[in-house]
């Protein structure tokens, strides 16, 4: 007998397509490929369009300020003609709080246009708070699922702090222990209720970052009279990365470098009772960035709008020290109170200021706001409390969910370049594992994986070819 | 029983219910996380007089009605900064002495 789980699960194509409003299968070219840019476009809003929804949202059109302090840091330490300027987009004055609110956004304002009377969204993040926010703007129902507590009803503190917030905008909040099933528990909701899937990895979501890397293209034109150098964007499920380079790119910002910036979690199991509350991060980390760019699709839509290998020129990580460091840095220089987590790009633009000429520019295009709990001292605390040590040192001996080691000097800030030739050629495994036993990629596949992995034909070739000896 | 673990119909209260018994979880779990039961909470309005531990039904905010065990009663949030970080207090100060001495050193030589 197919216990309840195999039952909702065998129908989960069947309650996503009702619950998306839009069926994916129209974009499928082959079992490897399908039309991203049509997937992407499909909703028919220019950046216009979104830009209005925006703003009629309270969202968008945040403050980008320079950070002079910071970048005379980074000077302080860097060699002679080095130290490039550092600009950061404060994503925390948007309504709820940080850039998810862009996401949001136009997800909403999609559910409400196709008449639904509720959204449902599995988010442990300010996401959650942003799809509360403007469902509760919008009038709509809201359910929340986010993996809250381990099995002693303990939970991280920021979690904690983001179901405050969702149910103070009204939500329901679904609170859950550890464990991959927040997927199926969110399906039979949505099969209940027949509310829109607010998923943070639709076409929807995605394209409404757009308007972030828009903004900061124009901003720095205009403010240095150029585009900025490189972008820096805190990376976990890829929709940060992708969003925000497409719209730098739709701008004419081709030239910029899109970083990437993940704390790194290395050692900690993602589905683990023990180390779920020994990560002192609830998002920007290695255990999202790393599975979520090698194999997109593995997210709760049938195709995922967040592809962040098809943009990132570089994937940089920091240690845990290094971001709360990095985050009091902010604070006491700046005058600038904002995460924890989204300040993990913070720490790898600091460090990569002084690879960079004094003529350059880095944007950190995001800020999140900060609170009881959302906090890098709770983070901290909550963590001694866990049997975490927490010490001064050198970060390079940071273990993750043993001790935290909080740098003593800004120079031993020093971000690490992930091997993005690894991510690819793990990602093209991956694509290839998904498609039928036997299956041989096409001359459109290859294209296909060249765009998806930001390489060429030859590369994926190459990676195949290796692949098929092994 | 005192009144403290007692709600009345109508009452703002959380609920607990188990989604999925250990072997009903799905696959490839560390088995810290397989050996436990996945668990649910959720606050409503309690539909019926109850206490602390009882089987209840609550409506949810989005009107759904969901059943578990009484959990707690009025719930709030007590997270909270917590103490300063010895490892970051002296940050602040240490690196605005570095930034006059840095422009200091940039006057000079300019």
């Amino acid at each position: 007998m197919a216990t309840r789980f195999d039952e909702i699960m065998g129908r989960r194509g069947e309650i996503m397509r009702g619950a998306l409003g839009m069926d994916y299968s129209r974009f499928e070219r082959s079992p490897v490929a399908f039309d991203y840019e049509a997937m992407m476009t499909d909703h028919g809003y220019s950046l216009d369009d979104m830009k209005r929804i925006q703003a009629a949202a309270g969202v968008g059109d945040t403050p980008l300020l320079e950070l002079r302090n910071m970048t005379d840091l980074g000077r302080s330490m860097a060699e002679p003609g080095k130290g490039a300027r550092i600009f950061v987009k404060d994503e925390a004055a948007n309504l709820a709080g940080a850039f998810k609110d862009r996401r949001a956004s136009i997800s909403i304002h999609v559910a409400k246009e196709k008449g639904y009377e509720g959204v449902i969204a599995a988010t442990s993040g300010n996401y959650g708070a942003a799809v509360a926010s403007q469902a509760a703007r919008y009038g709509l129902k809201c359910i929340i699922c986010q993996e809250t507590y381990d099995s002693r009803k303990v939970g991280q503190p920021e979690i904690v702090e983001k179901a405050r917030i969702c149910e103070a905008f009204g939500a329901e909040v679904v609170q859950m222990t550890v464990g991959p099933e927040l997927f199926f528990h969110m399906l039979e909701l949505l099969d209940e209720t027949g509310y829109f899937a607010a998923s943070l990895y639709s076409s929807f979501g995605v394209s409404g970052i757009e308007t972030l890397g828009l903004e900061i293209a124009g901003e720095m034109k205009e403010r240095t009279g150029a585009y900025p150098t490189a972008v820096v964007a805190t990376h976990a499920g890829g929709g940060n990365t992708t969003g925000t380079a497409r719209g730098l790119k739709r701008a004419g910002a081709t030239e910029t470098q899109i970083v990437s910036a993940s704390v790194d979690l290395s050692g900690l199991h993602m589905a683990s009772d023990r180390d779920f509350n020994r990560k002192s991060f609830t998002t920007g980390h290695t255990g999202f960035g790393v599975p979520f760019a090698t194999w997109p699709d593995r997210a709760d839509v049938p195709r995922n709008a967040a592809r962040p290998l098809r943009y990132m020129d570089r994937y940089l990580t920091v240690t845990q020290g290094e971001v709360f460091y990095a985050t009091e840095a902010l604070v006491k220089l700046e005058g600038l109170e904002r995460g924890p987590a989204g300040n993990t790009a913070i720490a790898a633009a600091v460090s990569l200021a002084r690879e960079l000429p004094r003529e350059a520019t880095i944007v950190v295009q995001e800020t999140e706001y900060t609170g009881a709990g959302k906090h890098h001292w709770a983070q901290l605390n909550f963590a001694r409390e866990m049997g975490v040590a927490v010490r001064s040192g050198d970060p390079t001996e940071n273990k993750p969910g043993e001790v935290i080691v909080i740098p003593e000097r800004p120079e031993q800030i020093r971000a690490k370049d992930f091997d993005l030739a690894r991510m690819r050629k793990s990602y093209v495994r991956n694509a290839l594992k998904a498609a039928p036993e036997g299956y041989a990629p096409t001359a459109d596949d290859l294209a296909f994986l060249a765009a998806d992995t930001n390489s060429d034909v030859a590369a994926v070739e190459g990676i195949v070819a290796e692949l098929a000896e092994a | 029983m005192s009144d403290a673990e007692r709600v009345r119909r109508g009452d703002w209260v959380e609920v607990q219910r188990t989604i999925l018994d250990p072997s009903q979880r799905s696959g490839n779990l560390p088995p810290e996380t397989a050996e436990k039961p996945l668990l649910m909470w959720v606050k409503g309005f309690a539909e019926a007089d109850g206490a602390l531990g009882d089987e209840m039904t609550v409506e949810t905010m989005t009107g759904r009605r969901v059943s578990g065990v009484l959990s707690a009663i009025n719930p709030g949030y007590f997270h909270t900064f917590g103490n300063p970080i010895p490892e970051l207090v002296h940050v602040g100060v240490d690196l605005r002495a570095r930034l006059s001495a840095y422009r200091e050193t940039e006057k000079g030589g300019a």
